[in-house]
């Protein structure tokens, strides 16, 4: 196991790269602080389609294309797509994927998706059973909503600690070989970003069953990944510019410093949440943003476009998701939490 | 003064059903469950009806007033036989229902839901 | 519990369970308890008002109370359900919470909201079913408990 560090580390000494990224936003989401990394904001959250479940669909598409596109490659050249979302059965992705004719394999880790997708991908490329792989996550606020909460036009109050699903989806394109983002490379200096480390995380359950609580009852799991990386690498907070974690939101951010904190992990610096970063505070989503999308979209967006650009040097991807179904909480089950961790560098290209 | 009374009953049955939002963790269905049932046991009890009569409006408006109904229903239909004692709610509700249930579909094919901004 | 026991029944322990979501409580912000409720109050309050308005200028035109009172009932149902298809009851709802829960109106809006959102699945098991997604439970109990009242009192003539 050469390739194992530690307990639940793998390094990927071919350093798979991130070679092209799309993502697409809802309304809401393109009205918040984050709306200048996007690729794509919506006019209307509905896209054109009759149904919410085909609106996200079509988003998830058009963010895997674009992706694909700006990778320089070309359909036929993909030798597999993994992709995931919330709806039932994951309804958004093989529907995607039913258009595109592209060996597809769908993945559910409810939000923490985007990174999971992340390590498997990188793994198919390292084990030299790929050399491009598509991959993505998508949420939309109106089908999640149906899903796990209550109807839209239904006149409920929000508590304070309720997240608001991100209407979303992110797209990347990760390769062994180094073929240029084409829109960013006309003539500009750009850095190539290799995965290099994935912490897997495991399900950490805390014992909350509030479903309004969804960032605290992640907390503990996202906690317990990052430590777990930071000791399997050898690795501490210094080494990174940023730390991110998926969707905890507004009170899963302020658990998770002091959590860290009392790990003897000082992040105040470079830690923040992408729930947390949504949106503003006047756009009254209570505890911040949640859903694959969330992640996906500040991942390929933000972080892809900060790191192509030089700003960010390493940075350790945390998305964060609450493995509970709309069964398991009726029955009274309290809510898995679950992190997966991955390493991106633009350094140490061979 | 009847306005009066109107007004703080119905609100002060608004304000129990914030609390009951605020400070537990039950989900709507539940507590709308819960009001309907409690107004109608209270009026089996005998409780809910001076309660009607001080406030008018106010006591029928709010969901308690739908548990009031059913119950008070039943209770009218108890003196003309054990048939009516069980068929009196529904029969004492039905204009509500049957009006929630039609325009309900009506409204239903019509619009769309929208997102939220 | 032998250990392999433990190891099948591998949740949380209560104890934990609740140390931590006493943690999290010094994190969540709490509600507005009053402004809350005092939104609640006045806009439930002046349902009511709206209400008896209504249903005296009824009887005034010679209607009976009884008759007076369900076309009120009735009106105020419709009202309800139509702000919520023009997707207005959502916004009054965030403002005033129960007080427009509370009075028939949440009563309404929880009819139609699940039917609206489930338009595309058909007018049969889409609308159909959902009109009594979230209010089925409420009618299921309600009727019950008034049809055991009803008994209840027949044989205690």
């Amino acid at each position: 196991m050469k390739n194992k560090l530690g307990k639940q580390t793998f390094q990927f000494p071919l350093k798979p790269r991130i070679i092209g990224s799309c993502a697409i936003v809802g309304e809401k989401e393109g009205k918040g602080p984050m709306a200048k990394w996007f690729d794509i904001i919506l006019d209307d959250d509905t896209f054109g389609e009759k149904t919410w479940e085909k609106s996200e669909s079509k988003m998830l598409k058009q963010a895997v294309l674009l992706a694909l596109q700006k990778s320089g490659h070309k359909k036929e050249e993909i030798d597999s797509m993994l992709t995931g979302d919330l709806i039932n059965q994951l309804m958004s992705s093989s529907f995607m994927a039913r258009d595109l004719s592209i060996p597809f394999l769908g993945i559910y880790g409810a939000c923490s998706t985007m990174t999971e997708s992340m390590i498997l991908g990188s793994m198919m490329i390292d084990g030299h059973y790929a050399s491009n792989i598509l991959i993505g996550a998508s949420s939309h606020y109106c089908t999640a909503e149906r899903q796990f909460r209550m109807p839209l036009e239904h006149g409920n109050h929000r508590p304070p600690s309720a997240q608001w699903t991100s209407t979303a989806a992110g797209g990347m394109v990760l390769s062994s070989e180094d073929k240029g983002d084409s829109a960013l490379t006309q003539g500009q200096d750009v850095k190539e970003i290799y995965i290099t480390h994935a912490t897997p995380g495991k399900i950490i359950d805390a014992g909350i069953t509030d479903v309004n609580q969804m960032g605290a009852a992640m907390v503990p799991a996202a906690v317990d990944t990052i430590v777990r990386h930071f000791l399997d690498t050898g690795r501490n907070p210094e080494f990174y510019d940023m730390i991110l974690t998926g969707d905890l939101g507004l009170i899963g951010k302020e658990i998770a410093v002091d959590l860290l904190n009392g790990a003897g992990m000082d992040v105040t610096n470079v830690y923040d949440d992408c729930g947390a970063m949504m949106y503003e505070k006047s756009q009254d989503t209570h505890s911040g943003g949640s859903g694959c999308g969330c992640s996906a979209s500040i991942f390929s967006g933000y972080v892809y476009k900060e790191m192509r650009a030089g700003k960010i040097k390493n940075a350790l991807l945390v998305s964060t998701g609450a493995l509970l179904s709309t069964i398991s909480s009726q029955q009274g089950e309290s809510i898995p939490g679950i992190a997966h961790a991955v390493a991106v560098s633009t350094e140490g290209g061979s | 003064m009847d306005y009066f009374y109107a007004f703080v009953i119905g609100g002060g049955m608004c304000v129990i059903g914030q609390i009951l939002i605020d400070t537990t963790k039950l989900t709507t269905p539940r507590i709308l469950v819960i009001f309907v049932v409690a107004g109608a046991v209270l009026t089996g009890l005998g409780l809910y009806e001076p309660l009607v009569k001080l406030a008018k409006n106010g006591a029928t408006v709010p969901l308690p007033g739908f548990g009031y109904s059913l119950a008070k229903g039943s209770m009218d239909g108890a003196k003309d036989g054990f048939l009516a004692a069980i068929s009196g709610g529904i029969k004492n509700t039905a204009a509500g229902l049957t009006a929630a249930v039609v325009f309900g579909y009506i409204i239903a094919l019509v619009f769309s839901p929208k997102s939220k901004r | 519990m032998t250990s392999k026991e433990k190891e099948l029944n591998n949740k949380p322990e209560k104890e934990v369970a609740k140390k931590y979501e006493q943690y999290v409580k010094q994190f969540t912000p709490r509600p507005k308890y009053f402004s809350n409720s005092l939104k609640a109050f006045f806009v439930g309050g002046l349902i009511c008002i709206a209400a008896l308005y209504v249903q005296n200028l009824l009887m005034d035109k010679g209607l009976s109370e009884k008759n007076a009172g369900a076309y009120v009932t009735v009106f105020l149902i419709c009202l309800a359900q139509l702000l919520t298809g023009l997707g207005v009851f959502d916004t009054i709802g965030k403002f005033a919470g129960a007080g427009v829960f509370v009075p028939i109106t949440g009563f309404a809006n929880s009819m139609v909201a699940p039917a609206i959102e489930y338009k595309k699945e058909g007018p049969v098991l889409g609308i159909g079913a959902k009109l009594f997604s979230l209010a089925g439970p409420v009618l299921v109990c309600g009727i019950t408990v008034s049809a055991i009242i009803g008994i209840i009192s027949y044989f205690m003539q």
